[in-house]
């Protein structure tokens, strides 16, 4: 193990350790403490210019129900999940056959369509934009939650495509060229073997997918006009005109816009990480 | 021709050599067509689209005209244009920094004390938060009048600049901010990597006297390749790809000096309907890109060819 465990060293050195860790850790979160401390501090206490002194009352949860009800921020919310879901769905569902597809069959021209998948997936946001934006017009799609979700589900197949190929490629070969000299047809072989052994790396991809898609703010900048139908991170810059001088109650509402992410990554953290660090350990 | 006909619906008891070609030939692309269909339509298509559209001049509605290579003409003469340019450098630069520091905290955390597996994900949390938050609380933490910083620093007698409005330190400001959730990605990959760090290498360079330094640099950092490769490019991605941060912290101000060429595309096609310009600069970005891109493909490539 690189560094020496901390138990092999001299007491001294550990107890170092263990006074540094949560200093460090108290330090690397200073600004999250921060807009946490604020959200709960009380209009009254800003007003006297008390920012970070001992507060004379918290006020989460005073804070967090005027942000409900003076704000379309429940409206947000429930836009976000809306156009994240079904996204996360479609991508694996494509990616998962196209995986299957790239990994299972041997022909000329795959590896040029993996590094298509690929590199579509790093390319700026910016030389999309307009075309995309164009498109949905084209489409009767613009300004609805369907254009960002059939975008969502059409990029974010890259990546995933990406990953299940490597994942379903490096499953027994053995098993498909079994059922295959049984006489089981391609299709079965995709639902009945592939599929449960692919599971982890579904589970791995959802978690993922879902903080990608509910984060992300570009999409539904360029997408989605109506107030209605904006995502919370768009929702979020509105709260930011409206919220102007009681940062309490903004510093709320970019907690309830963070909150979700942050626990499924807590819930599904084995998996989160698995999907995120894929191919950091081999190759 | 029947027999072709025939073979799809039948399941075949044994199987021919003829069908079984056939169908490891069609099956792949059934399986491939429509997620590739999706990508074409939203990501392949529109590249090429944008890159047409840097030839011409265009508001967004109406006719379009050819203008050739004018934009670029026009692009090579705008003050803007090079500020973006110069900050999206500093971004690259600056962001290098997020596998370095991600690598040291990597290597403080990894040990086996009580609570470290909080200790990580706590430290990890900053990037499962969305840019805009990060954005938001770091606008807040940098704010001169109230904000954390100024507050922790003002017993110390430093004072510190409106960074977000000052014209030399606005860029710097959001880089950091930037830094932030980069470096806990870093940090995650490095973790992951130190895991599969085979053990006995490490004893055996122990007891030839390796330690410290000579052991990182000699022994480990060697085994840690493939993660260092996977933590540059995210972070030259994420270096490149910096919009959420400048829109919702600076919108590339003051008086653009803290714009990115992400940005100022955005800001060209969106306030100023100016769609051939714009994909001019989304021309400029996707090709500095692509040194990355090709880069990452050709590794890639290799790894390919050298495990089947």
């Amino acid at each position: 193990m690189f560094p020496r465990p901390i138990q092999e060293t001299s007491r001294r050195r550990q107890l170092i350790y263990k006074v540094a860790l949560p200093i460090s850790l108290v330090v690397w979160l200073l600004p999250m403490i921060a807009i946490v401390a604020t959200a709960g501090r009380s209009l009254s206490d800003l007003n006297r210019g008390n920012y970070w002194g001992i507060p004379s009352e918290w006020a989460f949860i005073d804070n967090f129900m005027a942000v409900f009800g003076s704000s379309s921020v429940g409206t947000y919310l429930l836009n976000s999940v809306i156009i994240t879901l079904p996204s996360i769905a479609g991508a694996l569902f494509l990616s998962t056959l196209a995986g299957a597809g790239l990994a299972l069959y041997k022909f000329r021209g795959r590896f040029l369509i993996l590094a298509l998948f690929i590199a579509g997936n790093f390319v700026p946001f910016q030389i999309l934009m307009i075309p995309v934006r164009q498109l949905t017009l084209d489409l009767g799609i613009y300004d609805t939650y369907w254009g960002v979700i059939l975008f969502q589900i059409a990029f974010q197949t890259g990546f995933c495509t990406f990953f299940m190929r490597n994942f379903i490629a490096d499953l027994p070969f053995e098993l498909v060229e079994a059922a295959r000299a049984e006489g089981v047809g391609e299709w079965k072989i995709l639902i009945h073997i592939i599929v449960p052994l692919v599971r982890p790396a579904l589970a791995a991809l959802a978690v993922l997918q879902f903080t990608f898609i509910w984060n992300d703010f570009f999409w539904p900048l360029i997408l989605i006009q109506s107030d209605e139908l904006r995502p919370i991170t768009l929702g979020l810059t509105v709260l930011k005109g409206q919220y102007i001088s009681s940062f309490n109650l903004l510093a709320a509402g970019s907690l309830i816009a963070a909150l979700p992410p942050v626990m499924m990554f807590f819930a599904m953290q084995r998996h989160f990480i698995a999907g995120l660090t894929l191919g950091a350990s081999k190759g | 021709m029947t027999d072709i006909h025939t073979m799809p619906v039948h399941r075949p008891r044994k199987t021919g050599t003829f069908f079984r070609r056939n169908k490891l030939v069609i099956m792949p692309l059934v399986f491939i067509a429509p997620a590739f269909a999706m990508f074409s339509l939203f990501v392949i298509w529109p590249i090429i689209q944008s890159v047409g559209l840097s030839f011409v001049e265009w508001q967004g509605i109406g006719p379009k005209t050819w203008v050739g290579l004018d934009n670029y003409r026009e692009l090579w003469g705008d003050r803007v244009f090079w500020t973006s340019l110069v900050n999206n450098i500093y971004w690259l630069v600056l962001f290098l920094l997020a596998p370095v520091m991600g690598l040291f905290i990597a290597l403080f955390l990894n040990q086996n004390v009580f609570g470290i597996r909080l200790v990580k994900s706590l430290f990890f949390f900053p990037f499962v938060v969305s840019q805009i938050v990060v954005g938001m609380i770091f606008a807040w933490f940098y704010d001169p009048a109230f904000g954390l910083l100024a507050t922790l620093l003002k017993p110390l007698g430093i004072g510190i600049p409106a960074i977000l409005a000052d014209e030399n330190w606005a860029t710097f400001g959001i880089i950091v901010a930037g830094l932030w959730p980069q470096t806990a990605y870093c940090m995650i990959i490095y973790l992951t990597g130190l895991n599969s760090v085979n053990p006995e290498m490490i004893e055996a360079a122990r007891l030839d006297g390796a330690k410290g330094w000579r052991l990182l640099v000699k022994i480990v950092l060697p085994q840690l390749r493939a993660a260092t490769f996977i933590a540059l490019v995210v972070t030259v991605i994420g270096a490149l790809r910096s919009f959420d941060l400048v829109a919702v912290m600076t919108s590339g101000g003051p008086y653009n000096s803290s714009n990115v060429l992400a940005y100022y595309m955005y800001d060209n096609a969106i306030s100023r309907y100016r769609m051939g310009y714009a994909s001019a600069i989304a021309t400029v970005l996707f090709f500095i890109m692509n040194i990355y891109i090709v880069w990452f493909l050709m590794r890639l490539y290799k790894n390919e060819k050298g495990a089947r």
